[in-house]
């Protein structure tokens, strides 16, 4: 029998965390110290080939679209952990019940993705978004842009605030109800909080299928203001999904090397394995669909967007490794039972599909706001690693408030005893 | 066709027919194939069964299909009969992507079932060894190939069997 597990937070692993991150904060400081005092020269020869409107670069730019990559990036991270408990309630799964605290902790980040996701627009939208530029809609105005003044229903700011705050509303208050059930469930038992928790859970999946796709509209399509691309939300939920999966595959995995959830064998570590798998797959298949239509159909205003991508001396590179590091690495790696069953080819393969599709968000989101100026060194980095500490930071906090496992889960036994 | 003997015991219950597996193999009587109603969670386990290797099988038959279905592309595009499509190359690879997909698929699965039929024995026209018809009913069926049992004399094996929990044992040529 399971007794009852609770996550440490130890302060070695806080001080761990809090290191990485000031080392982060170091790394991003002499970062932007190199490109102010630095080679402007980079900047100032490539930007003739920008689509105008971001005329001048700024140090700023680049912190801020690094900010923004971030944000989207770990704010898709805390709600798949909050989707994929949804689904194994929807779905009445029994396998995951052992795992879906880990993922459940991670909607405690969501209060700090909007504020975050708010703060940045409010003080650097204007350097990410082209959209917010006022002239574009003045028709007095050499710079009016008849396409985009046609977007200002949907593109404005008191409206796209609103769109922003009631995501983040909605989803945060539909992950407080569920945390909340499994909580109590904890105490009470019974089967009472679990049927509460599928119609939960259902109602999130619900608001959770539109919102996935009009926030990425919002915070990734709409930098590219006069492209489009029906598959984008698509693609973005993809990305977000397998990510999600990915992070929480390693966190089981290392928990578990460190002593905690032992009733963990490798038939769970293989579904998760096979969860990976397959939604590379769809992740690539969403990419290609985009993409082939864009290739055949052959028109202007829609290939631009992989015209920037790919007769890029610099983004070419990223776009190719991008789909080495999501499709063929994890496709080729994780293709047999015995990789998906062994923790050290599941670690390396989580790794790659990480930091792969953390690159694929930079490459969404820097050719739009920096043009031939965006670049990978310091300034990345550091962002980044300021982002994973606080990321762990805030949901090992939630995890070590929580049993590790929901002991009175009327699944529990079908998920100790899982066999694949 | 030459006919070979088997024995044939009849199990009334899938606990009784798994332990009975076991024993039966500890004493080193080689099983033919056991026959039951429904799948019986451990029966492949307890008989010895190896896995599958027909996953590798799919792995090759799917590689072929890709190789395939490119150089077929390739030349009807490319070298056959050469068409300018949307001003694209002959031979540009993103729109081959998804019938190199879909030939793969097909070779593939094709290729598994022919594999698999062959394995089971299930080829066409061939006659199904039916050892007792109450197998599709209510009884487990286990058969044991007497021509690689030589070693053991017949009157042992049937003893083995009873003590297993056979509830009945009868020899039968196919």
């Amino acid at each position: 029998m399971i007794q009852e597990e609770k996550f440490q937070l130890t302060p070695s692993i806080r001080k761990k965390l809090l290191t990485y991150g000031g080392v982060g904060l170091g790394l991003l400081i002499l970062g932007i110290l190199f490109l102010i005092f630095g080679g402007q020269s980079h900047g100032a020869e490539a930007h003739a080939g920008s689509e105008g409107g971001h005329a001048e670069f700024h140090w700023y730019n680049r912190l801020f679209a690094n900010l923004w990559i971030n944000n989207v990036y770990f704010t898709g991270l805390a709600i798949i952990g909050v989707f994929f408990v949804a689904i194994q309630y929807v779905s009445q799964a029994g396998w995951s019940v052992l795992i879906k605290r880990i993922p459940e902790a991670f909607g405690a980040w969501l209060p700090y993705a909007g504020v975050l996701m708010l703060l940045v627009f409010l003080v650097g939208g204007h350097s990410i978004f082209h959209w917010t530029h006022s002239e574009l809609y003045d028709e007095s105005n050499p710079a009016y842009d008849p396409i985009i003044a046609g977007k200002r229903g949907f593109l404005n700011y008191p409206f796209f605030l609103i769109r922003m705050v009631a995501y983040f509303g909605l989803w945060y208050f539909l992950f407080r109800l569920i945390r909340k059930e499994s909580l109590a469930e904890d105490v009470n038992g019974g089967v009472l909080h679990y049927r509460k928790m599928i119609k939960y859970s259902a109602i999130f999946v619900v608001i959770f299928a539109v919102t996935s796709s009009t926030s990425a509209w919002d915070w990734v399509l709409s930098i590219d203001t006069h492209w489009f691309s029906t598959m984008f939300g698509w693609y973005v939920f993809a990305s977000w999904f397998v990510n999600g999966l990915a992070v929480v595959t390693l966190i089981v995995v290392i928990l578990r090397e460190n002593g905690y959830l032992m009733a963990i064998n490798s038939n769970h570590l293989h579904d998760l394995g096979k969860f990976i798998f397959a939604f590379s797959i769809f992740w690539t298949y969403i990419w290609f669909g985009q993409f082939l239509l864009i290739y055949y159909a052959n028109i202007p205003e829609e290939t631009i967007y992989f015209v920037e991508r790919l007769d890029s001396s610099y983004y070419s590179s990223i776009f190719f490794a991008n789909l080495f590091m999501n499709f063929f690495f994890p496709f080729l790696v994780l293709m047999t039972r015995d990789s998906k069953r062994h923790t050290i080819f599941l670690k390396v393969a989580c790794t790659v599909v990480i930091v792969g599709h953390w690159m694929d968000f930079y490459l969404m989101i820097t050719p739009g706001t920096l043009g031939e100026n965006g670049g990978f060194g310091l300034i990345e980095v550091g962002c980044a690693l300021v982002y994973i500490a606080a990321f762990l930071l805030v949901v090992l906090t939630n995890l070590s408030k929580a049993p590790l496992v929901a002991k009175n889960h009327p699944l529990l036994q079908e998920s100790i005893h899982h066999h694949t | 066709m030459e006919k070979s003997r088997y024995l044939v015991g009849i199990f009334d219950d899938e606990d009784i027919l798994i332990s009975a597996v076991k024993s039966i193999r500890e004493a080193g009587v080689r099983i033919h194939e056991c026959y039951t109603p429904y799948p019986v969670h451990g029966l492949g386990h307890a008989l010895g069964y190896r896995r599958s290797r027909l996953p590798v099988a799919a792995f090759i038959f799917g590689l072929t299909g890709t190789i395939l279905a490119l150089l077929m592309q390739y030349y009807m595009h490319g070298f056959d009969w050469p068409m300018i499509i949307g001003g694209k190359d002959y031979t540009s690879l993103p729109p081959f992507i998804p019938v190199t997909f879909e030939v793969t698929v097909l070779i593939s699965s094709l290729g598994m079932v022919t594999v698999f039929m062959i394995i089971s024995d299930l080829r066409p026209y061939g006659k199904a060894k039916v050892f007792d018809l109450r197998a599709t009913d209510d009884k487990m069926v286990m058969a044991i190939d007497l021509s690689r049992n030589k070693k053991m004399k017949l009157e042992n094996i049937k003893n083995i069997l009873t003590t297993a929990g056979a509830s009945e044992i009868h020899e039968k040529s196919l």
